[in-house]
């Protein structure tokens, strides 16, 4: 305990550290308000990304509609401050615990289910919630949600961005990791070992959603709009590719991945004027060649830590030497 | 009274009796063997023991108590494991988390717990790893405690399928082929182990085996299954000269 709480300690105040610099940096003008978009953005997609890797990589249900509870948490706090008058931080709060209850109501009758119905009935959520949106003229239906406030700063962001990541280790480190992870290699073992599988894969999903409904949440009150079809299919597969090209299972993997592909799309911006005109196609591109080369993502399902990095060799051998077993 | 009693168990998948009126008595650390040709029957008794499968017919008593109608990880908390015929490891877990996820259904904390590290997660965490120390130095894993449990030789996993199983705290274990691909040797040496494993954590060992030097060695009682049916039961010296066991196993002599 003694070591941890030393652990602990030198952590936080890395994370102080960074953040003060960080600060300093945008008040002198070396980071501009250009690049303060971006950090912003990163910090939301990394929380995305962390909630949809909770999901696929740990409870080993694959989840399509990421991006609908993504927007319940959007609209139910952009109603509370906008609406309301709630004070941001309780309505985006709020907006999380919607999303939570929509992940139940969802995962109750699905999760029961041997196999992958969770992929399908999550699809259809998505479009469930779009239709809807869409068809509600008291948040302005169709042609979106406007007049939301700027709350959503680069503090914010930093905290809520940390605190997501430290919440995540913490339930994957926990008895409540382990149980999902045992129940995704094999939930008919896990079962068999005292885990109450339907119960660990819905605490997985429930998690996972009401994150993804609390970066809706800041999403919305950094645009200042939102709009049914900014939360459509293609920003669930945006997500997806997040976590797949980090690694799927691997926490850091998912901050990595978020990153990468919030980044780089943006960086081949400063290019000459072909990679401009090119510059979806060449990240696509770049998303393929990394999946043809390293297909079990950046991170594979490994862990980015202090202590790795000290005895490298050891955890990055891990898949090596890998032996026949007759199972 | 006994720790198992399964009276009248049956179960049917379409047309077929797959299991039909088999009783069982298992008292407090005993070691029972289960044999019979293939498909006789075998594992779907313990399936339907764990609750994987919900029995047509009979009763199981475990305990003091009917089990029947409990879910697998019920039946597992009220103080049986299993361990399973091809090997259902958590394959990209390592060594010491295939334990440690079996240790929760004894000690656990609230998830309230978990995201604040209060000091009942730091106590709980450490009674579990204690108890995982404890079993892989038992069962000479201690070196191999971070592997991945897929790259263990094979019969590492068999070993750490009956360590994962330990390690829920059963008052009965259920074996299904432990030595399945073993050597002579290592099957050998395992029953010297399963012995062991009776008397050091006090409990009762139902085992199912092909291996007929195994359950012969060492089983105190044995229960013959034949087309679901039991065709004999008694001592290893009895099964041995039973003339419908002998039938069963090598046909009929002429
Ligand atoms: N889920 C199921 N559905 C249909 N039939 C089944 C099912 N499970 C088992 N059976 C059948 O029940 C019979 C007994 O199977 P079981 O696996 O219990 O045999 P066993 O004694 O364990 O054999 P082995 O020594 O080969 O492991 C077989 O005929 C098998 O095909
Ligand atoms: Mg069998």
């Amino acid at each position: 305990m003694q070591k941890n709480m030393k652990k602990g300690i030198i952590k936080i105040v890395i994370v102080v550290l960074v953040f003060i610099l960080a600060k300093f940096l945008i008040r002198e003008g070396i980071i501009g308000a250009y690049t303060e978009r971006i950090i912003i953005t990163v910090g939301i997609n990394i929380i995305l990304a962390l909630s949809l890797n909770l999901i696929i990589g740990y409870t080993g249900q694959l989840a399509l509609g990421h991006a609908a509870f993504m927007a319940v948490g959007a609209y139910v706090s952009a109603i509370f401050t906008t609406k309301l008058n709630l004070p941001f931080v309780p309505a985006i709060i709020l907006g999380a615990v919607a999303g939570g209850a929509a992940g139940f109501l969802i995962g109750w009758p699905i999760l029961r289910l041997k196999g992958d119905y969770l992929a399908i009935c999550t699809l259809g959520f998505g479009e469930i919630v779009k239709v809807l949106i869409q068809n509600i003229e008291y948040v302005g239906a169709a042609r979106g949600f406007s007049g939301i406030k700027l709350f959503t700063t680069f503090g914010w962001i930093f905290l809520f961005t940390v605190l997501a990541y430290i919440l995540i280790k913490r339930v994957v480190n926990s008895v409540y990791g382990r149980d999902m992870r045992a129940v995704s290699q094999d939930e008919i073992a896990a079962e068999a070992m005292g885990v109450n599988a339907f119960r660990a894969k819905l605490l997985g999903f429930i998690i996972g959603c009401a994150m993804a409904a609390f970066a809706g949440g800041l999403y919305a009150h950094y645009l200042m709009f939102i709009d049914p079809v900014s939360f459509d299919f293609n920003k669930s597969t945006e997500i997806l590719t997040f976590v797949v090209l980090g690694g799927i299972g691997s926490t850091s993997g998912s901050v990595a991945g978020a990153v990468i592909l919030t980044v780089l799309p943006e960086a081949l911006r400063g290019f000459g004027d072909f990679i401009k005109t090119y510059r979806m196609l060449i990240y696509s591109i770049m998303i393929v060649i990394l999946m043809i080369f390293r297909p079990q993502g950046i991170m594979g399902n490994r862990e980015l830590s202090l202590q790795n990095l000290m005895k490298k060799g050891n955890t990055f051998n891990i898949k090596g030497g890998e032996k026949d077993g007759i199972a | 009274m006994a720790l198992l009693e399964v009276k009248d168990l049956g179960i049917q998948f379409g047309g077929l009796k797959a299991v039909d009126g088999f009783h069982m008595e298992i008292g407090d650390n005993e070691l029972i063997g289960l044999i019979g040709p293939n498909g006789a029957g075998k594992t779907t008794v313990f399936n339907m023991l764990t609750g994987v499968y919900q029995p047509t017919d009979g009763e199981i008593l475990f305990d003091g108590s009917s089990i029947s109608g409990l879910t697998t990880y019920e039946v597992t908390k009220k103080h049986m494991a299993r361990t399973f015929q091809n090997i259902r490891l958590y394959k990209e877990m390592s060594v010491s988390d295939n334990i440690k996820t079996s240790c929760s259904v004894r000690r656990k904390y609230s998830l309230i717990d978990a995201i604040f590290h209060t000091g009942k997660y730091y106590k709980v965490e450490q009674e579990n790893e204690e108890q995982v120390q404890k079993l892989l130095k038992m069962f000479g894993l201690e070196d191999k405690a971070d592997l991945l449990a897929k790259n263990l030789p094979y019969g590492d996993q068999r070993r750490l399928e009956i360590a994962r199983a330990l390690a829920t705290e059963p008052k009965l274990l259920l074996l299904d082929e432990p030595a399945a691909g073993m050597n002579p040797q290592e099957t050998e040496d395992l029953a010297v182990f399963i012995k062991w494993i009776k008397d050091e954590f006090k409990i009762s060992i139902l085992l199912i085996e092909h291996d007929m030097k195994l359950v012969m060695g060492i089983c105190e009682k044995i229960t013959v299954l034949n087309f679901g049916k039991i065709i004999a039961e008694g001592t290893p010296k009895e099964i041995q000269n039973n003339p419908q066991v002998i039938e069963a196993y090598i046909g009929r002599k002429k």
